[in-house]
């Protein structure tokens, strides 16, 4: 397909077109926008969005304005998936009845928060990836449902604050661990599955060119500083995003056609402390809590390390 | 004329749920998605044999719920694609949600629900609690009594949803079991139908990469009411397009059921009106009370959504007594059939008879021709002794004397 031959390489190979523009509300900071503005430039104007419910769906449709440049739908929170599957079939039933060029591409794409994706989307995207349509669905992942006030998800970390796990007497925050959408994934059976962080954005619109490319459902899990919830300066939403990669908290991986790789190596890992310390949302840990997310991370990339067969991601900074 | 019509016609026997499945192919649907739920699985089972069998160019999306159903074929409406989905019961109550969604969205879906009761308990069988519970979600809804009137009813649904002046989904119900798997003579069109009486034409606003629209945003309260009236303008608006897309079809293929449909009302003093199955049983208790002097009537209501106000009007305003059955209960109001309810508050500044609600089969409990002799028996004696309660007489239930 047409995406071969534009491979991005270099910051200069990213389209110039933009196709998510300006006059939407989000927080100034977010991140958000840096990823989808990403997506739609990599996907170009031959493409339909369905969104699920959240903070990008809200803060770029404000009735009469919109921020999208492309056919865009949002029916509900938890459907995303299926209704990119209706969409999908349609194009489908209608090129084989000539009502659409048969040669026309349309790049449909459902893109969804963590709620809309590992809780209460996870049905419609469990059906979407074993069904095999040919939808890249991407995940914008900022750790808990932001659009309803910063309530914990399936997604997020262990030890974060959010408002329904406070910091209290009994409650020191998120005392689970991350649901791994990577690998629930990868055992759909879907042929591109991969995670990225906009803090490098080559990486990142790679990912969204091969999961586009890919003959059937593709699935792109994107980590997404909010500064908001996170309780960090609107300015150091990249910052922390790097950090994510930096330390390790966020490895940049990729699994296609069975083929899994670390995108992004890191020669030698920050100590986790460097990331936790921007965020408000870990300003309660201990020096005991921080090591132990510390030594989760040491078994995470001793098990990364094992699968990739070589020391993609190095030991601690001394 | 004639002689094309005769080419174009073919007898079948077929159930309810085959006779709907026949429709949707005739009709031409580009994409169908739908969770099996008793009484309904067999509408979808027929579409993908049909699809199987090549008779059928259609996608078939085999969801993983009714939500999703329900959502995926918004998807593919959106798109411009022709659509279809089934369910009853649990499976239409999950779609609450959607169902609300589909009629905000102004997108042509045409469903079909083979009526059956709602948990808890668990009952597979036949009565409208589901449908009943979605009353409001702005959907149009069509009662069809017999499966001719079903599969007539669906090719018309797609005429009703996607004519620009209406634009909203279309719900077509029937009984479950009572019609969903009983056998009849069913006349059927053929594929030309879609090219003839429903032609494919976008009507509606339609996701395209050369011409893009945001559909589904957020509203401020500064918009939001105002889809909410021009939804519930469009509802009231669609009677005179269901009525004319009724006309047109017996013009073409010689049967029409109007709105509002009955028999032997002309000297009749009382009437009892029903929905669906019940009509035609009815209709042989009238032959029958007759005999005794009685001087009944049935009516028929075919369409629910948008309420034929006018046209029932002019069939009950001169009656003594109008007796409803309801085949759902209305939890905790007076009298708590909903029909029943909608009659009465509907002609609540007008000179309209009293009208005594009855609450009948739910959970499919039995009613024979008998028990509608029975229950005009009940009209005439409580019309005849002034006598018509606010309360739902709860017919048929063990232990309760009537
Ligand atoms: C059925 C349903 N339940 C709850 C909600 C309320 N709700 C809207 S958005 C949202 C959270 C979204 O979180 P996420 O998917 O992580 O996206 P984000 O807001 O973080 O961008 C919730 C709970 C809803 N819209 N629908
Ligand atoms: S709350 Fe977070 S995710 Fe939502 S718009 Fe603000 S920064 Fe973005």
């Amino acid at each position: 397909m047409s995406f071969e031959e534009t491979r991005i390489k270099t910051l200069w190979d990213i389209p110039k077109e933009e196709h998510f523009v300006g006059g939407h509300s989000l927080c100034a900071g977010c991140t958000a926008s840096t990823i989808v503005r990403h997506l739609l430039k990599v996907a170009g104007r031959n493409t339909i969005v369905v969104n699920a419910t959240g903070c990008v769906e809200v803060s770029t449709t404000s009735f009469p304005y919109t921020a999208w440049r492309v056919p865009w739908l949002h029916v509900a929170f938890e459907n995303a998936g299926a209704v990119a599957s209706g969409v999908e079939s349609a194009i489908k039933a209608m090129k084989a009845k000539g009502m659409i060029p048969f040669e026309k591409e349309i790049n449909v794409i459902a893109l969804a928060g963590d709620g809309g994706s590992f809780d209460i989307g996870f049905q419609a995207l469990s059906g979407l990836m074993e069904r095999g349509h040919k939808v890249m669905f991407v995940i914008y992942d900022n750790e808990a449902y932001m659009n309803t006030g910063i309530q914990r998800s399936g997604a997020t970390p262990f030890g974060a604050w959010t408002t329904t796990t406070p910091v209290t007497r009994r409650i020191r925050g998120e005392w689970r661990t991350k649901k791994d959408m990577f690998d629930i994934a990868i055992a759909h059976g879907l042929d591109y599955v991969a995670t990225a962080n906009p803090a490098y954005p080559v990486d990142m619109d790679v990912k969204f060119q091969k999961g586009l490319n890919t003959d059937g459902p593709s699935l792109v899990h994107v980590i997404m500083p909010c500064t908001t919830g996170w309780r960090f300066e609107p300015r150091y939403g990249i910052t922390i995003a790097k950090l994510a990669t930096e330390t390790a908290v966020w490895i940049n991986m990729e699994y296609d056609r069975g083929n899994f790789s670390v995108t992004v190596p890191v020669r030698k890992r920050k100590h986790v402390r460097e990331y936790l310390k921007l965020q408000g949302r870990y300003s309660h840990l201990s020096d005991l809590e921080i090591e132990l997310i510390q030594q989760q991370i040491d078994r995470k990339v001793e098990e990364i390390n094992r699968r990739a067969g070589k020391e993609v991601i190095g030991p601690l900074e001394a | 004329m004639t002689a094309v019509i005769e080419r174009r016609k073919e007898m079948k026997a077929l159930s309810t749920n085959k006779a709907v499945a026949e429709a949707v192919k005739d009709s031409d649907v580009d994409v169908v998605a739908a969770y099996p739920i008793t009484p309904q699985t067999t509408v979808v089972e027929r579409i993908a044999e049909l699809i199987g069998e090549g008779q059928l160019e259609a996608e078939i999306i085999h969801v993983e719920s009714e939500h999703s159903a329900l959502s995926a074929v918004i998807g593919a409406s959106a798109v411009g694609a022709r659509v279809f989905t089934a369910t009853a019961s649990q499976g239409l109550a999950l779609m609450h949600e959607v169902l609300h969604i589909t009629s905000g969205l102004r997108l042509p879906v045409v469903m079909s629900v083979a009526m059956r009761s709602l948990s808890a308990p668990i009952s597979i069988f036949n009565d409208h609690s589901d449908v009943m519970n979605q009353r409001d979600s702005g959907w149009i809804m069509i009662f069809a009594s017999t499966a001719q009137e079903a599969y007539d009813s669906i090719i018309q649904a797609y005429r009703i949803a996607e004519n620009p002046e209406v634009l909203l989904p279309v719900m077509v119900t029937y009984d479950g079991y009572l019609m969903s798997h009983t056998i009849e003579p069913v006349e059927v069109l053929g594929k030309y139908v879609s090219e003839e009486y429903i032609p494919k034409k976008q009507t509606w606003n339609v996701l395209d990469p050369d011409k893009p629209i945001t559909m589904g945003t957020i509203t401020s309260p500064d918009y939001y009411y105002e889809f909410k009236y021009s939804q519930a303008v469009a509802l009231e608006g669609s009677l005179p397009h269901i009525i004319k897309a009724d006309e047109d079809f017996r013009k073409l293929y010689g049967r029409g059921y109007g709105v509002v449909d009955s028999y032997r009302l002309e000297d009749a003093e009382i009437a009892v009106l029903a929905t669906s199955s019940y009509y035609i049983n009815l209709k042989y208790a009238v032959d029958e009370v007759r005999k005794r002097g009685i001087k009944a009537g049935a009516i028929k209501l075919r369409v629910y959504r948008p309420f034929p106000r006018e046209q029932l009007y002019s069939m009950i305003k001169g009656l003594s007594a109008l007796g409803v059955i309801d085949r759902s209960v209305s939890f905790g109001m007076t009298p708590s059939g909903p029909i029943a309810l909608d009659i009465m508050s509907s002609y609540r500044y007008r000179d309209a008879p009293p009208v005594q609600s009855f609450i009948a089969g739910l959970g499919q409990r039995r009613m024979l021709i008998e028990d509608f002799v029975k229950i005009f028996e009940i009209l005439e004696k409580r019309a005849a002794t002034n006598s018509i309660s606010e309360k739902s007489i709860f017919y048929g239930v063990k232990g309760v004397e009537l």
